[in-house]
């Protein structure tokens, strides 16, 4: 069984997993590359680059959707998950657009991470793999026999998949991998400012200028399958830095009455009616801590499919709390679509944090330590208080809990 | 279309009600099942239904009515159902060409015009329920998914009640059909736009369903309570709202509904 599967599984090509069901178009549409049709509702699934974060949303990016990250307070590591996106597109072969007002396009694919190889991923995961190893071999549980039946929590991803990959973020993206890319790119401040052809509709300038280029590649290439002639076989993936902030010429970030409140939320429901119509998946990330005006991000909620917040402790009082030592921030999820389905694939962790082990980004559930000091002071039960209110806040696609259930 | 949800709405395709305005409010969670739910029931009752669809594609609502037991494009294949897909005819509207056919302007005008009012709109409402002469459907229906979205994209909250006010004048009275719309609203919600047209509309609806998320939280055997308002007091006779509180699991082809407490992992 499992070995024809397997078979199956590498029959269909290179993104295809071994553990796909054989469901009667599935051989049809993993045709693409680096794709897998979801068990849920047959949508196309994409991998964002980071598999822990494949989980959480419920299998991966499904085709013709849109991923908002709102960015942590220095946007270190939402621009981590905006590279992973891209490089994900370039080992898979996918074509890229990449649009930025803060850094040439060039460059940001230029510092891409580098892929991790089968083999040199299992030495990095040589050590704590055998440590891991020794656990399983040991006895029946003694103490915790309660828990000896219950399934082995996934704390971090497995090895197995070959739906996403993993990367070194030390390492550079060689340029070979680039030759059968095809790239194209959005530099704001390198654009013609010709008028846009496009009906503005009173929209912030650079906002229509990006839309019109991203129209133009779609129609051009095909992906939106109106040229018969150009039969598209991959996907496109598209990547939106800072959207909304300064550079963009948009004010909503910099003031509390901005002029135009409507830009930002007009462009992603073009963007959306662009994306849905073809072969293409968009990563968005937007500084949500700096609009003030919450409205506008709630707007911008109802109007992307997945929206995940990351919270780093960098220059929070958290960074030093011995609660959080292992975890580099914590992750929030806003929001997972219900794509041709009435349910969604919500995981069922809501606390979920993130963390730079090494050269490898993970995003794990967030496990408190056990409280081993000698004397349980009143200091850290007020901390386990506070942390256990976050943690019985839901995730927004069900529902968030204000109050805190106390036993 | 469930059919826990008709016995607790007293509904049934056979005998749809006219000139009902219902009001689908979500907080916290997605209320979109029940926009599913309108949809399918009233294609079974024989109603003609006209469906601004602003936030989804076709597939994905014909796809789950497929699950639900009804074929969306059989439906309009045969006239009964007129779809506004909102994404699509904003591509052709931002995207297209400069010679449009004169005398059919696109339902979305007002993103491409400065006057934000949504008489566009309106009409491709009204020309798309008037009843022609060939037509032998039960009272016409408008389904709205979802207002939200017409003040993201600019509207003014005084057009997008007009826009409801006249489709009321016309879809209610005049033609005595039914109006099903959805929006989203948060207690908290720092969005004044949204609570005011919200807050309008919860006056002026005959029937409310307000799904909310759980405010304990995420649970996996429970995803929401919903809250079924019927406006007993729009009638004059003194007699208060009846409200009444249901939770609800959605499964894959159905959601079932059960008093607050009873749910199936408990019992």
């Amino acid at each position: 069984m499992a070995a024809a599967a397997a078979g199956g599984g590498a029959a269909r090509g290179c993104g295809a997993t071994s553990f796909q069901r054989k469901a009667a178009g599935g051989s049809r549409l993993a045709a693409i590359a680096g794709t897998r049709p979801s068990v849920r509702h047959g949508q196309l699934l994409l991998s964002s680059g980071l598999p822990s974060l494949d989980c959480v949303l419920g299998g991966g990016i499904a085709v013709g959707t849109l991923l908002l990250i709102e960015e942590d307070t220095y946007g270190l590591y939402s621009n981590l998950l905006f590279k992973y996106f891209l490089a994900e597109g370039v080992v898979c072969g996918h074509d890229l657009f990449v649009a930025s007002a803060k850094e040439h396009p060039d460059n940001i694919l230029k510092e891409l991470p580098a892929p991790l190889l089968d083999d040199t991923y299992r030495n990095e995961l040589g050590e704590e793999g055998t440590a891991v190893k020794s656990e399983d071999f040991q006895d029946s549980m003694k103490i915790a026999w309660r828990y000896q039946n219950l399934p082995k929590m996934e704390a971090s991803p497995t090895s197995s998949t070959k739906f996403g990959h993993y990367y070194d973020i030390s390492k550079r993206m060689s340029p070979e991998l680039f030759q059968s890319i095809k790239r194209h790119s959005f530099y704001l401040h390198e654009e013609s400012s010709l008028e846009p052809k496009m009906k503005a509709c009173n929209m912030n300038s650079a906002y229509a200028r990006l839309l019109q280029s991203i129209q133009r590649i779609i129609y051009q290439e095909g992906f939106d399958g109106s040229d018969p002639q150009k039969k598209q076989k991959t996907i496109l993936r598209i990547g939106i830095q800072s959207l909304g902030s300064l550079l963009w010429g948009d004010d909503i970030c910099s003031s509390d009455t901005p002029e135009d409140i409507h830009s930002l939320t007009k462009f992603l429901y073009v963007l959306r009616g662009l994306l849905r119509k073809s072969l293409s998946a968009c990563i968005i990330t937007v500084p949500a801590h700096l609009i003030q005006n919450k409205a506008i991000m709630e707007r911008v909620t109802n109007l992307s499919d997945m929206v995940v917040g990351l919270e780093s402790f960098i220059g929070s009082e958290r960074e030093t709390n011995p609660l959080y030592k292992d975890y580099h921030g914590l992750v929030h999820v806003h929001q997972i679509p219900r794509l041709n389905s009435l349910i969604c694939d919500v995981s069922d962790t809501k606390d979920l944090a993130f963390r730079l082990k090494r050269k490898l980004f993970t995003i794990e559930r967030l496990h408190l330590p056990p409280d081993l000091s000698d004397t349980v002071s009143r200091a850290s039960k007020q901390e386990l208080a506070g942390s256990a209110k976050l943690l019985s806040s839901g995730c927004g696609a069900m529902a968030i809990g204000k109050r805190h259930l106390d036993f | 279309m469930f059919a826990e949800l008709n016995e607790l709405l007293d509904a049934s395709p056979q005998r749809p009600e006219s000139g009902k305005f219902t009001l689908l409010r979500d907080t916290r969670t997605d209320g979109s099942f029940l926009v599913h739910h309108f949809l399918s029931f009233y294609l079974r009752a024989g109603c003609k239904v006209c469906f601004v669809a602003l936030l989804q594609s076709f597939s994905h609502y014909n796809i789950v009515a497929q699950k639900l037991g009804v074929s969306l494009t059989a439906a309009k294949g045969r006239g009964q159902l007129v779809f506004l897909e909102g994404l699509k005819s904003c591509i052709d509207l931002v995207f297209g060409e400069e010679e449009e056919q004169p005398g059919q302007p696109s339902p979305l005008q007002f993103l491409s015009e400065s006057t934000s009012d949504l008489k566009a709109l309106f009409d491709f409402v009204r020309t798309s329920l008037t009843p022609n002469g060939s037509d032998s459907w039960k009272g016409p229906v408008l389904l709205v998914d979802d207002l939200s979205v017409l003040l993201s994209v600019g509207a003014a909250p005084v057009a997008v009640l007009d826009f409801i006010h006249y489709c009321r004048a016309a879809v209610c009275s005049q033609l005595k059909g039914n109006i099903v719309v959805l929006v989203h609203s948060n207690e908290d919600s720092e969005d004044e736009e949204n609570e005011l047209v919200v807050n309008s509309l919860c006056h002026h609806s005959d029937l409310i369903l307000w799904v909310e998320g759980l405010a304990t939280g995420f649970c996996k055997d429970v995803h929401g309570q919903i809250k079924i308002i019927k406006r007993v007091s729009l009638q004059l006779t003194a007699e208060p709202d009846l409200i009444q509180i249901y939770q609800y699991k959605i499964q894959d082809k159905n959601v079932t509904f059960f008093a607050r407490g009873l749910s199936a992992a408990v019992l």
